[in-house]
Protein backbone atom coordinates (compact mmCIF):
# COMPACT_ATOMS: atom_id res chain seq x y z
CA UNK A 1 0.00 0.00 0.00
CA UNK A 2 1.50 3.10 -0.90
CA UNK A 3 0.44 6.31 -2.74
CA UNK A 4 1.51 6.80 -6.60
CA UNK A 5 3.60 9.62 -8.57
CA UNK A 6 1.02 10.44 -11.63
CA UNK A 7 3.05 12.91 -14.45
CA UNK A 8 0.33 14.82 -15.96
CA UNK A 9 -0.07 17.87 -18.20
CA UNK A 10 -2.91 20.15 -16.72
CA UNK A 11 -3.86 23.51 -18.46
CA UNK A 12 -0.39 22.67 -20.37
CA UNK A 13 1.14 22.79 -17.11
CA UNK A 14 3.30 19.43 -16.36
CA UNK A 15 1.83 18.70 -12.99
CA UNK A 16 2.65 16.17 -10.78
CA UNK A 17 1.16 14.83 -8.13
CA UNK A 18 1.03 11.76 -5.32
CA UNK A 19 -2.69 10.25 -4.88
CA UNK A 20 -3.98 6.93 -3.47
CA UNK A 21 -5.50 4.57 -6.24
CA UNK A 22 -8.63 5.03 -5.26
CA UNK A 23 -8.57 8.62 -5.48
CA UNK A 24 -10.74 9.84 -8.40
CA UNK A 25 -9.22 12.56 -10.84
CA UNK A 26 -12.06 14.57 -9.37
CA UNK A 27 -10.15 14.53 -5.90
CA UNK A 28 -6.80 14.81 -7.08
CA UNK A 29 -8.13 17.76 -8.70
CA UNK A 30 -9.88 19.14 -5.83
CA UNK A 31 -8.24 18.14 -2.90
CA UNK A 32 -4.56 17.60 -4.15
CA UNK A 33 -3.76 20.29 -6.19
CA UNK A 34 -6.18 22.96 -4.98
CA UNK A 35 -8.05 23.56 -8.36
CA UNK A 36 -11.78 23.75 -7.26
CA UNK A 37 -13.37 24.64 -10.43
CA UNK A 38 -14.13 21.20 -11.73
CA UNK A 39 -16.96 20.88 -9.09
CA UNK A 40 -18.63 17.38 -7.96
CA UNK A 41 -22.16 16.67 -8.05
CA UNK A 42 -23.58 13.12 -8.00
CA UNK A 43 -20.07 11.85 -8.33
CA UNK A 44 -21.70 8.36 -10.23
CA UNK A 45 -21.39 9.81 -13.96
CA UNK A 46 -24.99 11.02 -14.30
CA UNK A 47 -24.30 14.62 -14.04
CA UNK A 48 -21.37 15.96 -15.63
CA UNK A 49 -20.54 18.65 -13.54
CA UNK A 50 -16.98 17.68 -13.11
CA UNK A 51 -16.28 16.84 -16.83
CA UNK A 52 -12.61 17.79 -17.89
CA UNK A 53 -10.99 17.08 -21.51
CA UNK A 54 -9.10 14.37 -20.78
CA UNK A 55 -6.30 13.40 -24.02
CA UNK A 56 -9.03 15.31 -26.18
CA UNK A 57 -12.16 14.08 -25.04
CA UNK A 58 -14.46 15.02 -22.46
CA UNK A 59 -14.56 12.48 -19.24
CA UNK A 60 -16.41 12.76 -15.88
CA UNK A 61 -13.52 13.12 -13.37
CA UNK A 62 -15.41 11.49 -10.89
CA UNK A 63 -14.89 8.12 -13.17
CA UNK A 64 -11.26 8.30 -13.71
CA UNK A 65 -8.78 7.32 -11.27
CA UNK A 66 -5.92 9.91 -10.79
CA UNK A 67 -3.16 6.89 -11.23
CA UNK A 68 -4.91 6.51 -14.75
CA UNK A 69 -4.08 9.78 -16.15
CA UNK A 70 0.12 9.07 -16.17
CA UNK A 71 0.91 10.80 -19.18
CA UNK A 72 -2.41 12.59 -19.86
CA UNK A 73 -2.91 16.04 -20.62
CA UNK A 74 -6.25 17.84 -19.08
CA UNK A 75 -7.99 20.41 -19.77
CA UNK A 76 -10.06 22.01 -16.76
CA UNK A 77 -12.48 25.50 -16.40
CA UNK A 78 -9.83 27.00 -15.17
CA UNK A 79 -7.64 26.64 -18.53
CA UNK A 80 -10.18 27.48 -20.77
CA UNK A 81 -9.69 31.73 -20.69
CA UNK A 82 -7.13 32.91 -21.91
CA UNK A 83 -4.87 35.34 -19.09
CA UNK A 84 -7.99 37.67 -18.87
CA UNK A 85 -9.61 37.23 -21.68
CA UNK A 86 -12.29 34.90 -21.38
CA UNK A 87 -13.19 32.04 -23.98
CA UNK A 88 -16.14 32.59 -25.98
CA UNK A 89 -18.70 30.09 -24.58
CA UNK A 90 -17.95 31.73 -21.09
CA UNK A 91 -18.45 35.08 -22.49
CA UNK A 92 -21.42 33.74 -24.27
CA UNK A 93 -22.57 31.85 -21.32
CA UNK A 94 -22.75 35.43 -19.43
CA UNK A 95 -24.54 37.87 -22.10
CA UNK A 96 -27.25 34.31 -22.01
CA UNK A 97 -27.31 34.58 -18.32
CA UNK A 98 -27.39 30.79 -19.12
CA UNK A 99 -26.46 29.95 -15.36
CA UNK A 100 -28.18 30.32 -12.09
CA UNK A 101 -26.37 28.24 -9.07
CA UNK A 102 -23.64 27.76 -10.84
CA UNK A 103 -22.49 24.32 -10.05
CA UNK A 104 -23.13 22.66 -13.36
CA UNK A 105 -21.53 25.26 -15.19
CA UNK A 106 -18.11 24.61 -15.20
CA UNK A 107 -19.00 21.05 -16.59
CA UNK A 108 -21.15 22.90 -19.59
CA UNK A 109 -18.09 25.29 -20.47
CA UNK A 110 -15.96 21.94 -20.69
CA UNK A 111 -18.22 20.01 -22.75
CA UNK A 112 -19.37 23.13 -24.66
CA UNK A 113 -15.68 24.09 -25.67
CA UNK A 114 -15.27 20.47 -26.51
CA UNK A 115 -18.72 20.20 -28.65
CA UNK A 116 -17.29 23.50 -30.55
CA UNK A 117 -13.95 21.85 -31.54
CA UNK A 118 -14.80 18.88 -33.13
CA UNK A 119 -17.90 20.70 -34.37
CA UNK A 120 -17.77 24.45 -35.10
CA UNK A 121 -21.19 24.69 -36.51
CA UNK A 122 -23.92 22.44 -34.35
CA UNK A 123 -27.41 22.76 -34.96
CA UNK A 124 -29.52 22.45 -31.75
CA UNK A 125 -29.79 18.79 -32.23
CA UNK A 126 -26.29 18.09 -32.14
CA UNK A 127 -26.04 20.13 -28.57
CA UNK A 128 -28.66 18.77 -26.85
CA UNK A 129 -27.33 15.32 -27.68
CA UNK A 130 -23.46 16.32 -27.34
CA UNK A 131 -24.88 17.93 -23.65
CA UNK A 132 -26.68 15.22 -22.82
CA UNK A 133 -24.71 13.99 -19.88
CA UNK A 134 -24.72 17.47 -17.89
CA UNK A 135 -27.39 17.92 -16.05
CA UNK A 136 -28.86 21.48 -14.83
CA UNK A 137 -31.21 21.60 -12.44
CA UNK A 138 -32.09 25.81 -12.80
CA UNK A 139 -31.95 26.93 -15.98
CA UNK A 140 -34.39 24.62 -17.72
CA UNK A 141 -30.98 24.45 -20.44
CA UNK A 142 -32.94 26.84 -23.27
CA UNK A 143 -30.11 29.64 -22.08
CA UNK A 144 -27.67 27.11 -22.29
CA UNK A 145 -28.32 26.04 -25.70
CA UNK A 146 -29.18 29.32 -26.88
CA UNK A 147 -25.16 30.41 -25.38
CA UNK A 148 -23.50 27.98 -27.10
CA UNK A 149 -25.62 28.66 -30.08
CA UNK A 150 -23.70 32.56 -29.74
CA UNK A 151 -20.43 31.04 -29.44
CA UNK A 152 -20.95 28.92 -32.53
CA UNK A 153 -22.33 31.65 -34.38
CA UNK A 154 -19.34 33.83 -32.79
CA UNK A 155 -17.29 31.70 -33.87
CA UNK A 156 -17.98 32.09 -37.46
CA UNK B 1 -13.98 3.69 -1.71
CA UNK B 2 -11.78 1.60 -0.05
CA UNK B 3 -8.15 0.85 -0.69
CA UNK B 4 -6.87 -1.08 -3.13
CA UNK B 5 -3.68 -1.44 -5.19
CA UNK B 6 -3.40 -0.35 -9.54
CA UNK B 7 -1.43 -2.19 -12.24
CA UNK B 8 -1.30 -1.31 -15.88
CA UNK B 9 -0.04 -4.47 -17.52
CA UNK B 10 1.06 -4.03 -21.18
CA UNK B 11 0.59 -7.58 -22.01
CA UNK B 12 -2.54 -10.02 -21.53
CA UNK B 13 0.40 -12.75 -20.11
CA UNK B 14 0.80 -9.86 -17.65
CA UNK B 15 -2.44 -9.06 -16.58
CA UNK B 16 -2.96 -12.50 -16.22
CA UNK B 17 -0.21 -13.35 -13.94
CA UNK B 18 -1.41 -10.37 -11.67
CA UNK B 19 -4.71 -11.87 -11.51
CA UNK B 20 -3.21 -14.65 -10.23
CA UNK B 21 -0.98 -13.16 -7.57
CA UNK B 22 -3.75 -10.97 -6.42
CA UNK B 23 -6.84 -13.03 -5.17
CA UNK B 24 -10.08 -11.03 -6.01
CA UNK B 25 -8.56 -8.40 -8.12
CA UNK B 26 -10.97 -6.76 -11.01
CA UNK B 27 -10.40 -6.16 -14.58
CA UNK B 28 -10.90 -1.82 -15.15
CA UNK B 29 -11.54 -0.77 -18.62
CA UNK B 30 -13.31 2.59 -19.30
CA UNK B 31 -14.67 2.29 -15.18
CA UNK B 32 -17.76 3.49 -16.13
CA UNK B 33 -19.60 0.36 -14.18
CA UNK B 34 -16.80 -0.70 -11.92
CA UNK B 35 -15.64 2.66 -10.20
CA UNK B 36 -19.54 3.32 -9.45
CA UNK B 37 -19.99 -0.04 -7.86
CA UNK B 38 -16.72 0.22 -6.21
CA UNK B 39 -17.76 3.78 -4.84
CA UNK B 40 -21.24 2.52 -3.74
CA UNK B 41 -19.57 -0.59 -1.89
CA UNK B 42 -21.09 -3.15 -4.14
CA UNK B 43 -17.36 -4.58 -4.93
CA UNK B 44 -14.40 -4.51 -3.08
CA UNK B 45 -11.43 -5.28 -5.00
CA UNK B 46 -8.19 -5.48 -3.41
CA UNK B 47 -6.39 -5.15 -6.16
CA UNK B 48 -7.36 -3.74 -9.78
CA UNK B 49 -5.98 -4.48 -13.41
CA UNK B 50 -6.22 -1.52 -15.08
CA UNK B 51 -6.14 -3.23 -18.77
CA UNK B 52 -6.96 -0.89 -21.25
CA UNK B 53 -3.23 -0.11 -21.67
CA UNK B 54 -2.72 -3.66 -23.14
CA UNK B 55 -2.33 -3.35 -27.02
CA UNK B 56 -4.78 -6.44 -27.56
CA UNK B 57 -7.61 -5.13 -25.38
CA UNK B 58 -7.87 -1.49 -28.35
CA UNK B 59 -7.63 -3.30 -31.26
CA UNK B 60 -10.49 -2.13 -33.85
CA UNK B 61 -9.23 -3.80 -37.35
CA UNK B 62 -11.77 -5.42 -40.01
CA UNK B 63 -11.06 -8.22 -42.28
CA UNK B 64 -13.15 -8.92 -45.07
CA UNK B 65 -12.11 -12.98 -44.64
CA UNK B 66 -12.25 -12.59 -40.82
CA UNK B 67 -14.59 -10.06 -39.92
CA UNK B 68 -14.10 -7.55 -37.02
CA UNK B 69 -11.60 -7.78 -33.83
CA UNK B 70 -13.42 -5.77 -31.50
CA UNK B 71 -10.41 -5.42 -28.45
CA UNK B 72 -12.44 -5.52 -25.26
CA UNK B 73 -11.39 -2.01 -23.58
CA UNK B 74 -11.85 0.04 -27.10
CA UNK B 75 -13.78 2.92 -25.89
CA UNK B 76 -17.32 2.94 -27.72
CA UNK B 77 -16.60 6.57 -29.13
CA UNK B 78 -13.56 5.05 -31.15
CA UNK B 79 -16.31 2.22 -32.60
CA UNK B 80 -18.44 4.94 -33.43
CA UNK B 81 -16.77 6.46 -35.66
CA UNK B 82 -14.05 3.82 -37.28
CA UNK B 83 -14.96 3.79 -40.89
CA UNK B 84 -14.90 0.17 -41.46
CA UNK B 85 -17.61 -0.05 -38.55
CA UNK B 86 -19.53 2.21 -39.76
CA UNK B 87 -19.45 0.89 -43.50
CA UNK B 88 -20.21 -3.20 -42.54
CA UNK B 89 -21.83 -2.80 -39.08
CA UNK B 90 -23.52 0.19 -39.11
CA UNK B 91 -25.76 -1.05 -36.22
CA UNK B 92 -22.78 -1.40 -33.68
CA UNK B 93 -21.31 2.06 -34.71
CA UNK B 94 -25.06 3.21 -34.12
CA UNK B 95 -25.35 1.30 -30.56
CA UNK B 96 -21.75 2.29 -29.51
CA UNK B 97 -22.99 5.95 -29.94
CA UNK B 98 -25.99 5.01 -27.46
CA UNK B 99 -24.72 4.29 -24.70
CA UNK B 100 -24.52 6.78 -21.61
CA UNK B 101 -23.83 10.39 -22.97
CA UNK B 102 -20.73 11.84 -24.60
CA UNK B 103 -18.55 11.88 -21.85
CA UNK B 104 -19.40 7.79 -21.03
CA UNK B 105 -18.28 7.65 -24.80
CA UNK B 106 -15.03 8.71 -24.33
CA UNK B 107 -14.53 5.69 -21.82
CA UNK B 108 -17.09 2.83 -21.68
CA UNK B 109 -16.30 0.02 -23.84
CA UNK B 110 -18.06 -2.55 -25.76
CA UNK B 111 -16.30 -5.55 -23.71
CA UNK B 112 -17.18 -3.63 -20.38
CA UNK B 113 -20.75 -3.75 -21.37
CA UNK B 114 -20.72 -7.14 -21.91
CA UNK B 115 -18.50 -7.93 -18.92
CA UNK B 116 -20.80 -5.95 -16.59
CA UNK B 117 -24.16 -8.15 -17.48
CA UNK B 118 -26.45 -6.05 -17.09
CA UNK B 119 -29.74 -7.98 -18.27
CA UNK B 120 -30.51 -4.04 -19.70
CA UNK B 121 -26.91 -3.59 -21.79
CA UNK B 122 -27.68 -1.94 -24.81
CA UNK B 123 -24.69 -3.99 -27.08
CA UNK B 124 -25.83 -7.81 -25.98
CA UNK B 125 -28.48 -8.28 -27.79
CA UNK B 126 -26.97 -6.73 -30.72
CA UNK B 127 -23.38 -9.00 -30.64
CA UNK B 128 -25.83 -11.91 -30.12
CA UNK B 129 -28.01 -11.28 -33.33
CA UNK B 130 -24.37 -10.63 -35.08
CA UNK B 131 -23.32 -14.16 -33.76
CA UNK B 132 -20.25 -11.91 -31.80
CA UNK B 133 -18.10 -14.72 -30.40
CA UNK B 134 -15.59 -13.91 -27.11
CA UNK B 135 -12.45 -14.70 -26.78
CA UNK B 136 -11.36 -15.13 -23.33
CA UNK B 137 -7.80 -15.77 -22.19
CA UNK B 138 -6.87 -17.54 -18.88
CA UNK B 139 -4.57 -19.50 -16.83
CA UNK B 140 -4.81 -22.15 -18.97
CA UNK B 141 -5.10 -20.99 -21.88
CA UNK B 142 -8.00 -18.70 -24.71
CA UNK B 143 -11.35 -20.27 -25.03
CA UNK B 144 -14.04 -19.23 -27.47
CA UNK B 145 -17.51 -18.81 -25.94
CA UNK B 146 -21.02 -17.40 -28.26
CA UNK B 147 -21.83 -13.98 -26.69
CA UNK B 148 -25.26 -15.57 -26.13
CA UNK B 149 -23.84 -18.15 -23.68
CA UNK B 150 -21.50 -15.37 -21.76
CA UNK B 151 -23.93 -13.85 -18.90
CA UNK B 152 -25.55 -16.43 -16.64
CA UNK B 153 -27.47 -14.26 -14.36
CA UNK B 154 -27.58 -9.96 -13.79
CA UNK B 155 -24.30 -9.08 -13.02
CA UNK B 156 -22.89 -12.60 -13.64
CA UNK B 157 -20.99 -14.13 -16.29
CA UNK B 158 -18.97 -16.92 -17.31
CA UNK B 159 -15.75 -15.13 -17.00
CA UNK B 160 -14.15 -17.86 -14.51
CA UNK B 161 -11.56 -16.86 -11.62
CA UNK B 162 -8.55 -15.41 -13.42
CA UNK B 163 -9.90 -15.29 -16.89
CA UNK B 164 -10.20 -11.65 -18.64
CA UNK B 165 -12.22 -10.91 -21.87
CA UNK B 166 -9.81 -9.82 -24.73
CA UNK B 167 -11.76 -8.83 -27.97
CA UNK B 168 -15.09 -9.90 -29.68
CA UNK B 169 -14.83 -11.56 -33.34
CA UNK B 170 -18.17 -10.34 -35.08
CA UNK B 171 -18.01 -11.98 -38.56
CA UNK B 172 -18.27 -10.08 -41.90
CA UNK B 173 -21.90 -9.45 -42.13
CA UNK B 174 -23.78 -11.81 -45.29
CA UNK B 175 -24.70 -9.84 -48.75
CA UNK B 176 -28.16 -8.69 -48.57
CA UNK B 177 -27.84 -8.69 -45.07
CA UNK B 178 -28.66 -5.69 -42.26
CA UNK B 179 -28.92 -5.63 -38.47
CA UNK B 180 -30.97 -3.07 -36.18
CA UNK B 181 -30.77 -2.29 -32.42
CA UNK B 182 -33.49 -0.58 -30.89
CA UNK B 183 -34.60 0.11 -27.74
CA UNK B 184 -37.84 2.06 -25.74
CA UNK B 185 -36.26 4.49 -23.02
CA UNK B 186 -38.23 7.87 -21.70
CA UNK B 187 -36.16 10.30 -22.78
CA UNK B 188 -33.83 10.83 -25.58
CA UNK B 189 -30.79 9.85 -24.24
CA UNK B 190 -28.86 8.57 -20.76
CA UNK B 191 -31.07 6.10 -19.61
CA UNK B 192 -31.56 2.51 -19.33
CA UNK B 193 -33.30 0.70 -21.50
CA UNK B 194 -37.16 -0.61 -20.77
CA UNK B 195 -37.06 -3.18 -23.39
CA UNK B 196 -33.81 -3.65 -25.76
CA UNK B 197 -34.32 -5.59 -29.20
CA UNK B 198 -31.57 -6.57 -31.53
CA UNK B 199 -31.81 -8.18 -34.70
CA UNK B 200 -30.19 -9.37 -37.94
CA UNK B 201 -31.77 -10.88 -41.23
CA UNK B 202 -30.31 -11.92 -44.43
CA UNK B 203 -32.44 -12.10 -47.49
CA UNK B 204 -31.71 -13.33 -50.95
CA UNK B 205 -33.82 -13.21 -53.95
CA UNK B 206 -36.65 -12.32 -51.48
CA UNK B 207 -36.58 -15.00 -49.47
CA UNK B 208 -34.86 -14.73 -45.67
CA UNK B 209 -32.13 -16.96 -45.33
CA UNK B 210 -31.16 -16.37 -41.77
CA UNK B 211 -32.58 -14.20 -39.40
CA UNK B 212 -31.14 -13.48 -35.34
CA UNK B 213 -33.41 -12.14 -32.69
CA UNK B 214 -32.27 -11.46 -28.74
CA UNK B 215 -33.77 -8.96 -26.17
CA UNK B 216 -33.09 -7.01 -23.40
CA UNK B 217 -34.29 -5.71 -20.11
CA UNK B 218 -36.93 -8.82 -20.44
CA UNK B 219 -35.16 -11.62 -18.55
CA UNK B 220 -31.84 -12.31 -16.06
CA UNK B 221 -30.28 -11.94 -18.73
CA UNK B 222 -29.85 -10.75 -22.42
CA UNK B 223 -32.01 -13.32 -24.29
CA UNK B 224 -31.94 -15.02 -27.00
CA UNK B 225 -34.57 -16.34 -29.00
CA UNK B 226 -33.23 -18.75 -31.98
CA UNK B 227 -37.20 -19.88 -32.53
CA UNK B 228 -37.91 -15.79 -33.55
CA UNK B 229 -35.34 -16.07 -36.07
CA UNK B 230 -36.11 -19.39 -37.51
CA UNK B 231 -39.77 -19.00 -38.02
CA UNK B 232 -38.89 -16.48 -40.72
CA UNK B 233 -36.19 -18.22 -42.86
CA UNK B 234 -38.07 -19.76 -46.06
CA UNK B 235 -40.64 -16.52 -46.14
CA UNK B 236 -40.74 -13.15 -48.25
CA UNK B 237 -39.83 -10.66 -45.57
CA UNK B 238 -43.55 -9.51 -45.57
CA UNK B 239 -45.10 -7.48 -42.18
CA UNK B 240 -46.71 -10.51 -41.71
CA UNK B 241 -43.82 -13.09 -41.29
CA UNK B 242 -42.41 -10.07 -39.18
CA UNK B 243 -45.82 -9.99 -36.96
CA UNK B 244 -45.45 -13.07 -36.36
CA UNK B 245 -41.99 -13.48 -35.21
CA UNK B 246 -42.56 -10.30 -32.96
CA UNK B 247 -45.29 -12.61 -31.19
CA UNK B 248 -42.73 -15.42 -30.38
CA UNK B 249 -40.31 -13.29 -29.02
CA UNK B 250 -42.64 -11.56 -26.94
CA UNK B 251 -43.75 -14.92 -25.53
CA UNK B 252 -40.55 -15.33 -24.94
CA UNK B 253 -39.92 -12.79 -22.60
CA UNK B 254 -40.11 -13.03 -19.17
CA UNK B 255 -40.05 -9.72 -17.92
CA UNK B 256 -40.48 -8.30 -14.04
CA UNK B 257 -42.40 -5.26 -12.76
CA UNK B 258 -40.32 -2.53 -12.08
CA UNK B 259 -40.15 0.98 -11.67
CA UNK B 260 -38.99 1.00 -15.23
CA UNK B 261 -42.47 -0.79 -16.70
CA UNK B 262 -45.04 -3.41 -15.85
CA UNK B 263 -44.59 -6.79 -17.06
CA UNK B 264 -47.44 -6.52 -19.31
CA UNK B 265 -46.20 -3.59 -20.75
CA UNK B 266 -43.04 -4.93 -21.55
CA UNK B 267 -43.92 -7.85 -23.74
CA UNK B 268 -45.58 -5.39 -25.61
CA UNK B 269 -42.87 -3.66 -26.38
CA UNK B 270 -41.15 -6.61 -26.91
CA UNK B 271 -43.51 -7.23 -30.29
CA UNK B 272 -43.52 -3.63 -31.46
CA UNK B 273 -39.85 -3.04 -31.09
CA UNK B 274 -38.83 -6.87 -32.85
CA UNK B 275 -41.41 -5.70 -35.39
CA UNK B 276 -39.70 -2.50 -36.17
CA UNK B 277 -36.30 -3.89 -35.59
CA UNK B 278 -36.89 -6.62 -38.48
CA UNK B 279 -38.34 -3.98 -41.12
CA UNK B 280 -35.47 -1.39 -40.10
CA UNK B 281 -32.22 -3.99 -40.45
CA UNK B 282 -34.40 -5.26 -43.63
CA UNK B 283 -34.58 -1.60 -44.99
CA UNK B 284 -30.48 -1.28 -44.12
CA UNK B 285 -29.31 -4.24 -46.11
Amino acid sequence: MSTVRVQTTINNQPTEFLCEPRQSLLECLRELLKMTGTKEGCNDGNCGACTVIMDGRIVNSCLVLGVECNGSEITTVEGIAVGSKLHPIQQAFLENAALQCGICTPGFLVAAKSLLESEPHPDEQQIRRYLANNLCRCTGYDKIIKAVQQAAGGAQ
Amino acid sequence: MKWFDYAAPQTVDDALQLAAQNAGALPLAGGTDLLVQMRAGRKTPPFVIDIKRIPELNELKFNEATGLTLGAATPCYLIAKHADVRKYYPALAEVASMIGGTQIQGRASIGGNLCNAAPSADSIPLLIAMIAQCVIAGPSGRRTVAVENFCTAPGQSILGTNEILVSLQIPTPAPNSGACYLRFIPRNEMDIAVVGVGVSITIDAGVIQAARVALASVAPTPLFVPEAGQSLIGKAPSDEAFTAAAAIARDAAKPISDMRGTAKYRSHLCEVLTRRALSQAKGGK
